[in-house]
């Protein structure tokens, strides 16, 4: 075991690479390279901190680990973090994602670019805190925390109409998460408590933890998104700048999945296996509406965005099926997402930087200047279509062998997502990419260069290397899991006993 | 030396893909060539190893899903299905890509496509040595990729890149059942790979035949409820199952992809698209025979749909003009033929058709890659004309090949699909799908025959119809695209002649083990051999009578086909438009798709859910704050006027409360 701190410093360093950016002279023009440096060295470090983590995790061990709790409010509340199999996961995915954020947006961003990076460290703490805490009230101080960055990166470094789509996001995914605050106001009444790892053995009534369980949903569902609150995702990809699409994509969204994955199953069991089949419904409709809405979007990045929401269709699907495979797919899902939309973001933002517009009309043709390029975006289209030997596939269809176990039916609904991302993906790559190319801005566009290389080639490869050899995270998350799939089993076993019992005694 | 099988063409793809033209110009397609010739040579040793007399064997690679009991490796399978086809890919890959060294010769982007080429024969080669149903996938998807890559080649042809769409999400409309078998099959043995199925399937077998007592750990499962009915669920796997196969092998309803699919460059189509590929489904159906067999309502289903598509994909052919659609369209008719045989339970024969056209329809392809390649890319056949004088060494290699479809007496296709026919006449005895497939198959026995020589006739005979700019142009293929052609043209005369005993013969009890269903466990193939005289002779009639008619048609009075088709113009249309499936379709599928889409998000999303959500609650705020904020006016005397009011309220209350 490692003795120092490692988990507060992992949270911490990025709000402290942010106060140095503070305090150092970086402002507009030359000095402005410092802001980035700073930020891309301070990620940099993180990230190798959280792999660190990685390497010292026993994974044979279903427990917390690296657990740190030190007092804070008399008692009632803890400094209480450590990680289990399922949140390093999510720990090393955004300490990977944000050093490619910034590289991202190291010539995009021209305009207060200290303040940017600030934003985006202390969105690292924010989100590093989430998958850390282990008090819920630390959970959700983190939890709303991300909202005032994000609020920021949107609303000021954002496209046109930034701040209807800034607002949209704040308000929607607040309304969420008050209701969560009530629950765990009501959840500490109940048991005196706050520190997860209790909440996690305490069984609370069945009335209550369906009304716990419908608080909680609102505010994941909001986040994941679900149908039908999911339209200020949208809205907040268009204009949001790349950057900001990716990490919202790829590690914001995962917080709503991690929350029922945390709280909602394992705290609330029997309420979950109540709204199983509401959940699986909204899913179904999110994996066919939203895909059938991305076929026919002419703006790319909301194309993205409602395949996005769609994927994430698979997620809640695979979570509430109950069962390994449903929800170790569900993991593998979310994480494989959050590599391949931020590929996708990616790709779209290189393209936005070079033309200016996002509009699919615009484009065609770009093989024939951009072959390096074509063949980054074909290598993601197809992970999001879920080609298997790409982590797309694995994640999909572990969801699909998940929820098939529970109903067939809920699996042959979602399995013409199959079919229809292959539409509305195809489509998009056939019209951006091949074809002629004569548009006149496109005539003298450049292919990607080395720094965009440096940002796509390590999610290409990871796509592709998870998709074959997937072992690290399944092996990772099987105990956690297990465990998880126990514990709902043997609560669901007894309550069914009882109901028994009950009926015979009548 | 089985992984190098496999692997060879992949290490090829990954050097041609990244090292591009670094390493000379020709680099890519002399070590792509090179390794697929290695693997071929290799692969033909394991099949004479085979024919000997091996036994199956699994090669572990590393392990790819655990997932609780879920579990599925990369692991290798041999076993002599496995060899049969590892020794149809490798050959016609390595001939194709040679043969492509010559068709490609003046392209860009060579190197693309052999990278494209060996990727594809690499995918094809996990598919048909995987040991699991999801390895299968892998190697299924891999092909579908490729496929779907190389039909779109030429990028700038909007029409190549509507085809490669087009091909694609047909397969994945196939793959979605295909995806669903799986899951049902994991449900309900709990395993994927085959050995688990196998036994399952054989536990299942005995217990229908009540040869086992034994309560069946998935007894449960064995039924499902349907609304009000209880379905077969073996069956309803199935026919899953067999969706899939329909999307790659081009069937009846599915089949829409493999017509658009020749805008891509000849030499794919040859092997893609008529040698391999496109028999994954045949492959598929043939390897989980055990599980099919159980299922006599899915064999009948198979048959059906497999008799339909040879008889009308045949009748198609008749009329199209373009030089590749005519062969794709046989294509689609001969797989149509081998899902027959499969369905009747003769699944040998099935495969060994799937074996013998591999090598005649390449040679089809490549010939008329040849002819197209000699008339400056021309492919309309009313075009052309006249042509043996010119190129005469490829006039000999499509004669050869039209022999061997046709079935002309000891050529390969003699062999194969005569038995077919007769396998299917066998089993007309029991089953009334074997009857109808008897007579589905011997119809397009003689629409064979008649669009084979048809297409001779119009493209080698006859006047001619090129222009004299072109005809300045007009050379035989070099050397380099020829001996390939030679290659071919042996195997499709020979191969049926050599091959036949292991495949439909005494020995193929003994030769196949137990890698397919054993055939005489359906008695097929025993009774194959007892028909009456009449049955033997029925296709060679039809293949002599379409050879009449078509000598009459097309040489005799060339201005009959078009008499005719004027006087039966609806027919004409019809066969033309290729009984209106594309536009039935599109009318039907494509346009509303795009109609919810637009709905869903016009009137779902913007209207209702934001209209009445969020931008609702907003503007309703803004709203209340402006009625709100016409009480702010600023003016002293209104503010105290309503303090006055408020204060006369208050004291109106308390001097009533206090009386009260």
């Amino acid at each position: 075991m490692v003795i120092w701190p490692v988990i507060s410093f992992l949270i911490f360093l990025p709000s402290l690479g942010a106060l140095f950016i503070f305090i150092t002279r970086a402002n507009e023009g030359e000095d402005s390279l410092n802001a980035r440096w700073v930020a891309l060295w301070t990620s940099v470090i993180t990230f190798f901190l959280s792999f660190l983590v990685w390497a010292y995790f026993d994974s044979s061990n279903a427990s917390f680990q690296f657990v740190e709790r030190y007092e804070w409010f008399d008692g009632l509340i803890d400094y209480y973090v450590g990680v289990d199999g399922i949140a390093i996961l999510f720990v090393i995915l955004t300490t990977f994602l944000i050093p490619i954020c910034i590289l991202a947006s190291w010539n995009s961003i021209k305009e207060h670019v200290k303040e940017y990076m600030i934003a985006f460290m202390l969105l690292e703490t924010m989100i590093l805190g989430v998958f850390c805490s282990l008090d819920i009230v630390l959970f959700y101080l983190f939890f709303e925390g991300c909202l005032i960055p994000m609020f920021f990166i949107i609303g000021i470094w954002g496209g046109a109409r930034r701040v209807y789509a800034s607002f949209k996001f704040f308000l929607y995914t607040l309304l969420g998460s008050v209701l969560m605050l009530l629950a765990i106001l009501v959840m500490y009444w109940e048991t005196g408590a706050t520190d997860i790892p209790f909440l996690l053995t305490y069984e609370f009534p069945e009335k209550l933890q369906i009304w716990l369980w419908i608080a909680f949903f609102f505010a994941f569902a909001v986040k994941v998104p679900m149908w039908p609150v999911h339209t200020w995702l949208p809205d907040a990809h268009v204009e949001a700048p790349t950057a900001g699409s990716v990490i919202l994509a790829a590690v914001l969204l995962k917080m709503g999945g991690y929350g029922f994955l945390r709280f909602s199953l394992p705290m609330f069991p029997l309420a979950s296996s109540d709204f199983a089949p509401f959940v699986f419904f909204l899913s179904l409709i999110a994996i066919i509406y939203t895909s059938l809405v991305a076929l026919v979007q002419s703006d790319i990045k909301k194309l993205i965005a409602y395949s996005s929401i769609a994927h994430m269709g698979f997620v809640t699907m695979g979570l509430f099926s109950g069962n390994i495979q449903g929800i170790q797919g569900a993991i593998f899902q979310m994480l494989s997402h959050g590599l391949i939309s931020a590929g996708l973001f990616l790709c779209v933002g290189i393209i936005y930087d070079r033309v200016h517009t996002r509009e699919i009309d615009s484009y065609g043709g770009l093989v024939t200047r951009m072959p390096v390029y074509a063949f980054f975006l074909m290598l993601f289209t197809m992970a999001n279509i879920g080609l298997p030997g790409t982590s797309g596939f694995i994640g999909e269809f572990l969801s699909l062998l998940g929820v098939f176990q529970v109903s067939g039916w809920v699996a042959a609904f979602a399995a013409t997502g199959i079919v229809l991302s292959a539409a509305y993906a195809l489509w998009l790559y056939a019209r951006v990419v091949f074809g002629v190319l004569e548009k006149k801005k496109l005539i003298q566009i450049n292919d990607v260069d080395w720094r965009e290389i440096m940002t796509l080639a390590p999610l290409g490869f990871l796509t592709i290397f998870f998709g074959i050899y997937p072992r690290p995270i399944l092996n990772f998350t099987a105990v956690s899991v297990s465990n998880l799939v126990e514990h709902y089993n043997s609560v669901m076993s007894i309550s069914r006993e009882m109901h028994l019992s009950l009926m015979t005694g009548l | 030396m089985i992984s190098l099988i496999v692997f060879l063409p992949l290490i090829g793809a990954l050097f041609a893909g990244f090292s591009g033209e670094r390493f000379g110009k020709e680099a890519p397609e002399i070590v792509t060539s090179s390794l697929l010739t290695l693997t071929a040579f290799l692969s033909w040793i394991v099949f004479f190893k085979f024919a000997a007399g091996g036994e199956p064997f699994l090669i572990f690679i590393a392990s790819w899903i655990t997932s609780g009991t879920f579990q599925a490796d990369w692991m290798l399978r041999i076993d002599i299905l496995t060899v049969i086809m590892l020794v149809v890919v490798t050959t016609v890959s390595s001939l194709v890509h040679w043969y492509s060294i010559g068709y490609m010769h003046t392209d860009p982007h060579r190197s693309r496509f052999f990278s494209y080429l060996s990727f594809f024969t690499f995918a094809m080669l996990i598919l048909v040595t995987s040991d699991n149903l999801l390895q299968m996938f892998f190697g299924w998807e891999g092909v579908g990729l490729a496929s779907y890559l190389l039909i779109g080649f030429w990028y700038q042809r909007p029409r190549a890149n509507a085809a490669a769409m087009k091909a694609f999400l047909v397969n994945r409309v196939g793959d979605f059942g295909f995806a669903l078998g799986i899951l049902g099959i994991f449900v309900l043995f709990g395993a994927v790979d085959f050995e688990s199925i196998f036994n399952g399937s054989r536990s299942i077998g005995n217990f229908f035949e009540g040869k086992s007592q034994e309560i069946l750990p998935f007894y449960d499962l064995l039924h499902i409820d349907f609304l009000f009915w209880k379905i077969d669920t073996v069956t309803l796997i199935c026919l899953l199952l067999f969706m899939g196969a329909m999307g790659k092998s081009a069937q009846f309803f599915l089949h829409t992809w493999l017509p658009d699919a020749m805008e891509g460059p000849t030499p794919v189509s040859a092997l893609i698209h008529a040698a391999t590929m496109v028999t994954a489904g045949i492959f598929m159906v043939a390897r989980l025979s055990p599980l099919f067999v159980l299922s006599p309502f899915a064999m009948t289903v198979i048959t059906v749909i497999g008799a339909t598509t040879a008889f009308f994909a045949a009748t198609v052919a008749l009329v199209q003009n373009d030089i590749k659609r005519v062969i794709a369209y046989s294509t689609c008719s001969q797989l149509g033929y081998m899902f027959a045989a499969l369905g009747v339970g003769a699944f040998s024969v099935g495969v060994f058709h799937l074996f013998t056209h591999a090598f005649f329809k390449a040679l089809l392809f490549l010939g008329a890659g040849s002819v197209i390649h000699a008339v400056s890319e021309e492919q309309d056949m009313n075009k052309m004309g006249g042509l043996c004088s010119y190129i005469p060494k490829t006039y000999l290699m499509m004669l050869i090949g039209t022999f061997a479809l046709t079935g002309f007496p000891l050529t390969s296709g003699y062999f194969s699909k005569d038995a077919i026919i007769e396998a299917t006449y066998a089993a007309s005895f029991h089953s009334s799908a074997g009857f109808y497939a008897f007579l589905m198959t011997s119809m397009a026995a003689l629409l064979t025959s008649f669009y084979s020589w048809r297409l001779i006739f119009l493209t080698f005979h006859g006047t001619s119809h090129i222009s004299s700019e072109i005809k300045e142009h007009i050379h035989e293929s070099p050397m380099i695209m020829l001996v390939p052609l030679f290659i071919l043209a042996f195997a499709s005369l020979f191969f049926g002649f050599i091959f036949k005993s292991f495949f439909i013969g005494k020995n193929y009890d003994h030769f196949f083990g137990n890698s397919v269903f054993p055939s005489s466990g359906t008695a097929v193939l025993d009774a194959m051999h007892h028909v009456p005289f009449w049955v033997i002779w029925t296709p060679t009639l039809a293949m002599i009578s379409g050879f009449i008619f078509a000598l009459l048609l097309y040489l005799k009075w060339p201005n009959f086909p078009s008499r005719l088709a004027e006087q039966n113009i609806f027919l004409y249309k019809f066969l033309l438009n290729k009984w209106y499936f594309d536009d039935l379709y599109h009318f039907f599928f494509v346009r509303p798709i795009i109609w919810l889409g637009n709905f869903f998000w016009k009137r779902g999303d913007t209207f209702l859910i934001d209209g009445f959500g969020p931008d609702a609650v907003a503007a309703r705020t803004l709203d209340l704050s402006r009625i709100f904020s016409r009480f702010q006016t600023g003016y002293l005397y209104h503010y105290a006027f309503i303090m006055l009011i408020g204060l006369t309220f208050l004291m109106t209350f308390c001097i009533w409360r206090i009386l009260g």
